[in-house]
């Protein structure tokens, strides 16, 4: 793996995390939050997984981004000075850093040697969600589905 | 083949270039390449940017029963140069209160997704700049990102007109998104792949001789790229859909607070954006860079696609000087209720299509169900019956 553009890229995913959690408008946070994003789908695409690194910008970039920004903008709360140190929130994170940290050194495939795998291309993605993964894409269509008539009922109006 | 010398002429010159660099260690290879490409599409596109923006402006006189510019150079034609200049020596108003930073950093955001766009859009026969596999799907993601650079223009300006400007902006760019990536569903569906130069490929060839094998020639090809061109309009802000940048009600939008350099930043964006669109609408309906006769096929490539460009830029000019505005919630109302189940309509017709192996059964077939379905989907839109003839009080 290229090791300068691995740096560049874990520097830029890390100022923006950073910036997004330290930041006093919320507006800018949420702005390098996306920052932070880009990083990611960088990160993917240099990992050589071309396809889930387009749809990290297409989706978080794209809607996720769009969505937090407009709820901020619609919520209209702005930080009147910095609040005390947040300890329950810190123990929060730290459990589930830590949890995630066991659950990866112990998922076994992080002493595997790289294999690089030169045809993930879209259609094998393709392929592998038509046959082998059918059911969770079902499932997920289905949910999402829900989900939107669900919106629609919200913002219908009464008669 | 006739004609290949003119044809490959560009990815020649460029191979030879690249043939001086043969003792070099493959990076800088790698480097020199893509620069070549960038600066292509560096001096290409602005370049045309130029010439449509004063053909556009020529032509709407011409509707309009005027002049249009004709007194910088050779009827007008040094027009935009003058623009240019004119641009860059306007004064730069940042409003006091405006978030700097973001006030700065929307043009660009505006453009560089336009660039991405057109950068991996197959120009000719080898002469896509940047071939990858998912290359439909990198043309969307990028350019999903541009709703972002409007808020920030309109956020960051700290203006009510701005900040309504981009609230349109982004309500219609979002709503036509999803009609947009449905109708280039049925192309991918049936070549297999998001490839611009696969779905380029598939389109070589003629029925019976004549008629060129363009995904535009089917029935859901043209449905899909009646639709597909409808939702371009939207997303590139033109007329009828230009409520976000609407002169008499939000005075320009999210680009109100911007003048100078900045200003002329976001119109590029907006036409390279329109460029980005036309050809992908070339690439997925249109065949590309393929010739409509086989006779034909001597002129080059790239010829072709460019006429094909322009002949769709035309009618997005055609139709800025031909209708009127369109209000906001009609806008809404199509997308959500005929856009978007036409555009499911053409993803099922080209599976019918494809089943019947394409044949002339296939056409039929999937002709069919079109038409059963919008003649369905127009009688429960009907609107008309809901309103009693108009009465005046005063006007009689």
């Amino acid at each position: 793996m290229n090791t300068g553009a691995l740096a560049v890229i874990a520097i830029l995913t890390l100022v923006g995390a950073l910036a997004a959690a330290t930041l006093p408008r919320l507006i800018h946070a949420a702005l390098c939050l996306v920052l932070g994003f880009v990083g990611l789908a960088a990160f993917y695409i240099l990992l050589g997984a071309e396809f889930v690194g387009l749809v990290q910008i297409f989706v978080y970039v794209g809607a996720v981004a769009v969505l937090i920004v407009f709820t901020i903008l619609l919520t209209h709360l702005e930080a009147t000075g910095r609040d005390p140190f947040n300890w329950l929130g810190a123990l929060v994170a730290v459990t589930v850093f830590g949890g995630l940290l066991w659950a990866i050194f112990n998922s076994g495939s992080v002493w595997q040697p790289h294999v690089p795998n030169q045809d993930l291309t879209v259609r094998r993605i393709g392929d592998a969600l038509m046959t082998a993964y059918i059911w969770p894409l079902l499932c997920v269509g289905i949910l999402l589905t829900a989900a939107m008539i669900g919106a629609l009922i919200l913002v219908f109006e009464e008669k | 083949m006739p004609g290949e010398a003119l044809d490959q002429i560009f990815v020649r010159a460029k191979g030879s270039i690249l043939s001086l660099l043969s003792g070099a260690p493959e990076w800088l290879v790698q480097i020199v390449s893509a620069l070549i490409s960038i600066t292509a599409l560096l001096v290409v596109f602005p370049g045309l940017f130029a010439l449509i923006s004063v053909l556009e402006r020529k032509i709407l006189g011409r509707i309009q029963n005027r002049y249009g510019p004709n007194r910088v150079g050779p009827f007008g034609l040094l027009q935009p140069l003058a623009d240019g200049i004119k641009m860059l020596i306007k004064e730069d108003v940042v409003p006091f209160r405006a978030d700097q930073a973001m006030h700065f950093l929307a043009p660009i955001m505006m453009l560089v997704p336009a660039l991405l766009a057109l950068s991996v859009i197959p120009y000719g026969r080898n002469m896509t700049p940047f071939a990858i596999d998912a290359g439909i799907l990198f043309l969307f993601a990028v350019g999903s990102t541009t709703e972002l650079a409007v808020f920030m223009a309109g956020w960051g300006s700290n203006n009510k007109f701005s900040m309504l400007g981009a609230m349109r902006a982004i309500a219609q760019m979002v709503s036509y998104e999803l009609p947009l990536i449905i109708t280039v569903l049925p192309v991918v569906m049936v070549v297999g792949s998001l490839s611009g130069d696969a779905i380029v490929a598939a389109q070589d060839g003629y029925h019976f001789g004549i008629i060129p094998r363009w995904f535009v020639t089917t029935p859901w090809g043209a449905t899909a790229f009646l639709l597909f061109f409808t939702a371009g309009l939207v997303e590139s802000n033109r007329t009828p859909f230009d409520v976000p940048e609407g002169e008499s009600e939000i005075v320009a939008g999210h680009m109100t607070e911007y003048s100078g350099f900045k200003y002329a930043t976001f119109f590029m964006a907006e036409y390279l954006g329109m460029f980005a669109v036309s050809g992908l609408g070339v690439t997925l309906f249109l065949g590309g860079w393929h010739a409509p006769i086989k006779a034909l096929e001597i002129v080059p490539s790239y010829m072709w696609f460019f006429a094909k460009l322009s002949v769709l830029l035309l009618v997005f000019i055609w139709i800025r000087g031909t209708l009127p505005r369109t209000r906001i919630d009609h806008i809404m109302n199509f997308a959500w209720k005929f856009m978007l189940p036409m555009s499911f309509t053409c993803v099922l017709a080209a599976a019918v299509w494809h089943y019947q192996s394409g044949g002339l059964r296939g056409w039929l077939w999937s002709l069919a169900l079109i038409v059963v379905i919008y003649v369905a989907l127009s009688a429960l839109l009907q609107t008309g019956r809901k309103f009693a003839p108009r009465t005046y009080r005063f006007a009689e």
